[in-house]
């Protein structure tokens, strides 16, 4: 037992509490104090907290990695989520995969900006500095693991606790108290992928960063520089826009290519809770900039900044309290936190609120009405859209609370989640990212021209033609024929041509100002990659095979997916498909190797070669080499033609028991202009018995054809072996081998059944062709007649039921994304030098 | 009236339209009786019903039959009223189906059948480990 690595941990995560505690009290106190040498020594004070607070941070991170890469089983983190295959770079993963670790992550990046911050300002460095603090030890309370005596109130979920604590009923402490298991149960194989390892690091930046621009939102109320906190604000706010929708994207990439729901996006509660945060976030920044350009609009970014914050929180608990629990597949569950977090939760939320009301009176307002010629008001109108799209998404998504809020009255509600959620939400976000097409097409154009009614017409002239010429190629070549997606064309279009000649003109004089018009451009490109990717996925594997299963069922259930037999191709949509048997992937070689080519072991990550496998013309493993393999990964080779082309697609089924049972994952082919999407829905059993049917007899000579379950078959030879695998022969002891060739539909088998006559017993030994479903015995010899007694069993094919998908332009969408993140970076690096001007000025 | 007061009119409108189309369009849990009831009555959204799947005595589950070319299912489940009914499903069956404790169908009845449009399954111990293994 180790004792010491988690004692330390576990002091490093109540230092960790406690300096945050320290820290925000004492900027609390260089914030209101105005004697200006106190003021030093406080913020001295804070400083010091706050930089022992990271150090801890960073200690719990380096405690808990030293468990898992150390294998100390007898934690319950270690236990739960890592074994001892795990190669080190996953070993990071597993900081994710429990609700703790993830906690841990968010804690380090804030420790990390509160740093950055420490030393990129002078005046903001204490209020802000104190709401940072504050926020950090409510993160750090989450993970405290600490029972107040006499209350029985546990606070917070320990990493560092052992397993014996965690899993106390289980028998096997009660009789061994030191037990520490052998191997732990592993990361959850899902989690085994590389997006996995930057996505949730990514996403929890974005977290992070959406705490600064409120944090110096809250230092402007609080010290009444109501004007001041934007400029500082604001290219932070940018990069926390670029690196949450970076974030998301990731997720969504991940899930398209691991998951089987077909798609990138699936509108899960889970992933509704960060993107409602980042669509208001992407709001303020427009009322930001709107506000650093004309002076309105100051309150507007004064709430939705709050409002991001405290959106953010609420997605945390809604992920994390238990509450989304039957509505949501991928929630974490609940750790007894949910208390705690409802207090975060309302703790910001009411602490703003009461903030922004006593202070309201004194924000300045711009009095002007804004003209609708002017640039304020397309932007208030996008930002609005915006705002109304996060709504409509908050709603539905919030169900599960509204059903506790109605118990928490007394009532009783039994509302659930919209039955189809992507056709709803899809309904209704298509007519808003619409008219957020537009008016970033608009919008952008009046901000850079400032035009009157006539010199309009004339402006936009140009650029509209040009859109309708090429709406008119785009929706023409990829025959959109449907009135919702021809319009969200033609949205995409023009803010793309808009923004187009905005960026040429902008290249020419000042092209550092050209972020807005990029990222907008990317947005362009992003809904055009919906509207054909979403709108046009076409399932390739429709069923028309006629086959009805079930007399009951009526003609409209549509039949998506498909059963392919090994090796018996299948025509449709245009496309020939072909199932040509199960596949394991070696750990440290690429290509498939073929499970009929190998013999398994104890070990289910090994196996041995039965012959020299060649992969490509390449040869990988000689005959008798055990192989590393995932063994609990198959991938089930898939060949696809269509005229001369042939793809061949492996997709997945993992037995992985944390997320019940089989799981699916696709194969992609990727074309410039499609992707081909297959996945597997079911596959046969591993463990279920094979039925055989009835022995089939038949005697032939040498060379004489047969037919094996209508497969030409012959006998070639018979030879005497001297030794049997697993047999002890002894002198009397006969043994021969036949040798049976088969052809099947793609080359030739060979099946080699063995007859033995063992003290005076005769045995058999029957030899199976997997991709045919023969098992060949060699029943008896008649040496006066030279002719051989073979018994042939059949079974039914190996078979899969898959699902393909074509999904068209869907490239269209990750480029515009790059674009969109480009065009936050561009427009961050001018507001990072406009603060550094005003810094150098001594005014920050 | 200022613009920026029928700007404000039209926001207000917007989402009081957000909210009681979220309202309309919110699925419902019900027992089978009800989901029959509101079939019958011509009206077809989707509905949930929380059940389990039928068990014999030695605890098997019983009533699944599997289509020929495995692509569709039925099943018999039991609601929380204890009415046993027979549901169709056009997906192969989901991994581990007999292992739910519970079962979630969304979907609405066709004739005496109730046509699943999706499955949720709660299966024990999905996330948490309970045993160690020696």
């Amino acid at each position: 037992m180790h004792y010491f690595v988690g004692n330390l941990g576990h002091i490093f995560v109540i230092s960790s509490f406690v300096t945050a505690l320290v820290a925000f009290f004492s900027y609390f106190k260089a914030t209101s104090i105005t004697d200006p040498e106190k003021k030093k020594a406080w913020l001295l004070n804070g400083r010091i907290g706050f930089y022992i607070h990271a150090i801890t941070v960073l200690g719990i991170c380096v405690t808990l990695f030293d468990i898992i890469a150390n294998h100390y089983f007898e934690y319950h983190y270690a236990y739960n989520y890592s074994d001892r295959k795990l190669p080190v770079y996953y070993l990071i993963s597993t900081f994710w995969n429990g609700q703790e670790g993830s906690f841990m992550l968010w804690l380090f990046w804030q420790a990390i900006l509160g740093i950055i911050l420490i030393h990129t300002n002078k005046f903001w460095t204490a209020p802000v500095m104190t709401v940072f603090s504050l926020v950090q030890a409510f993160l750090a309370s989450m993970i405290l693991g600490v029972v107040i005596p006499g209350l029985e109130i546990k606070i917070g979920s320990s990493p560092f606790i052992l397993l014996r604590d965690a899993l106390y009923d289980a028998p096997i402490f009660k009789v061994q108290p030191e037990f520490v298991p052998k191997d732990g149960t592993g990361l959850n194989p899902l989690l085994q992928n590389y997006w996995m390892v930057i996505h949730p690091p990514t996403l929890f930046l974005g977290f992070a960063l959406t705490l600064v621009p409120f944090s110096f939102c809250i230092a402007g109320l609080w010290l009444k520089k109501y004007r001041d906190w934007v400029r500082p604000a604001l290219p932070w706010a940018l990069l926390g826009g670029a690196v949450l929708g970076t974030g998301i994207l990731m997720g969504g990439y991940w899930a398209y290519e691991t998951l089987n729901f077909g798609g990138y996006w699936n509108w899960d509660p889970v992933e509704n809770a960060v993107y409602i945060p980042w669509l208001i976030l992407v709001a303020a920044i427009h009322t930001m900039i709107t506000y650093k350009n004309s002076e309105t609009a100051l309150k507007a970014s004064i709430i939705l900044v709050v409002t991001v914050f405290v959106l953010i929180l609420y997605s945390t608990f809604l992920t994390r309290s238990g509450i989304l629990g039957e509505a949501s597949v991928h929630s974490f569950t609940d750790l007894g936190l949910s208390g705690q977090l409802l207090i975060y939760l309302l703790f910001f939320l009411v602490a703003s609120i009461v903030l922004m009301i006593v202070r309201w009176k004194e924000i300045p307002t711009s009095q002007k009405e804004a003209s609708t010629y002017s640039r304020e008001f397309w932007i208030f109108l996008g930002t609005t859209t915006l705002c109304l799209m996060g709504f409509q998404v908050l709603m539905p998504t919030s169900i599960p609370v509204w059903n506790k809020i109605i118990k928490l009255f007394g009532g009783s509600s039994n509302i659930a989640l919209p039955a189809n959620q992507v056709e709803f939400y899809s309904k209704f976000q298509l007519w808003f990212a619409v008219v957020i097409g537009l008016l970033s097409g608009i919008g952008q154009f009046f901000w850079w021209k400032k035009i009157d009614k006539e010199q309009l017409k004339k402006e936009l002239q140009t650029p509209i033609l040009i859109s309708l010429i090429l709406f008119a190629l785009i929706i023409t070549l990829g025959n959109v024929y449907t009135v919702q997606y021809i319009i969200l064309a033609f949205a995409g279009i023009f803010t793309i041509v808009l923004n187009a000649k905005i960026l040429f003109t902008l290249l020419r004089s000042s092209p550092s100002l050209s972020g807005g018009a990029v990222a907008h451009m990317g947005v362009g490109m992003m809904l055009l990659g919906m509207m054909f990717s979403s709108g046009y996925s076409k399932i390739v594997s429709l069923n028309n095979t006629g086959m009805l299963i079930n007399r009951e069922l009526t003609p409209e259930f549509n039949r998506d997916n498909l059963l392919l037999f090994i090796n018996e191709p299948r025509g449709m949509a245009g496309y020939d498909i072909e199932y040509k048997g199960e596949r394991y992937e070696p750990r440290h070689h690429s290509g498939y190797i073929s499970k009929t080519d190998v013999l398994k072991t104890g070990d289910k990550d090994v196996v041995i070669a039965k012959k020299d496998i060649v992969v490509d013309g390449r040869k990988l493993f000689s005959a008798k080499d055990s192989i590393e393999i995932q063994g609990e990964n198959t991938y089930y080779e898939i060949e696809l033609r269509k005229g001369d082309k042939k793809y061949t697609l492996h997709p997945r089924a993992q037995i992985n028991p944390a997320m019940g049972g089989l799981l699916a994952s696709p194969d992609i082919h990727r074309t410039a202009t499609a992707d081909l999407y297959t996945h597997v829905s079911s596959v046969m059993s591993p463990d279920e018995e094979l039925e055989w049917s009835k022995l089939e007899e038949f005697t032939v000579k040498q060379d004489q054809e047969f037919f094996a379950n209508d497969y030409v078959s012959a006998l070639q030879s018979i030879d005497r072996i001297p030794e049997v695998a697993g047999v002890q022969l002894n002198n009397q002891d006969v043994a021969v081998k036949a040798k049976i060739k088969v052809s099947g539909e793609h080359g030739d088998y060979l099946a080699e059944p063995i007859f033995l006559i063992k003290d005076k017993m005769v045995g058999r030994i029957p030899d199976e062709i997997n991709d045919l479903g023969l098992r060949f015995t060699l029943l008896n010899i008649h040496p006066e007649t030279n002719e051989f007694t073979i018994g042939i069993n059949t079974r039914q094919k190996d078979w899969v039921v898959i699902k393909a998908l074509e999904k068209p332009y869907i490239n269209v969408l990750w480029i515009g994304t790059l674009v969109l993140v480009t065009g936050f970076g561009i427009a961050m690096a001018r507001r990072i030098r406009e603060f550094r001007l005003m810094k150098e000025k001594g005014l920050e | 009236m200022k613009k920026s007061h029928i700007f404000i009119i039209i926001i207000i409108a917007v989402a009081i339209g957000i909210i009681i189309t979220t309202a309309g369009d919110a699925s419902t849990y019900v027992s089978f009786g009800d989901a029959y009831q509101m079939a019958s009555n011509g009206n077809n959204n989707s509905i949930h019903v929380v059940g389990e799947l039928t068990k014999d005595v030695n605890g098997q589950v019983v009533g699944i039959e599997e289509g020929t070319d495995k692509v569709s299912f039925s099943f018999m489940m039991i609601d929380e009223n204890g009415k046993e009914q027979k549901v169709d499903y056009n997906q192969p069956m989901p991994p581990d189906f007999t292992r739910s404790e519970k079962v979630v169908v969304v979907g609405h009845y066709a004739g005496e059948t109730f046509k699943a449009e999706k499955i949720l399954l709660k299966c024990p111990s999905k996330y948490q480990e309970t045993k160690v293994n020696a």
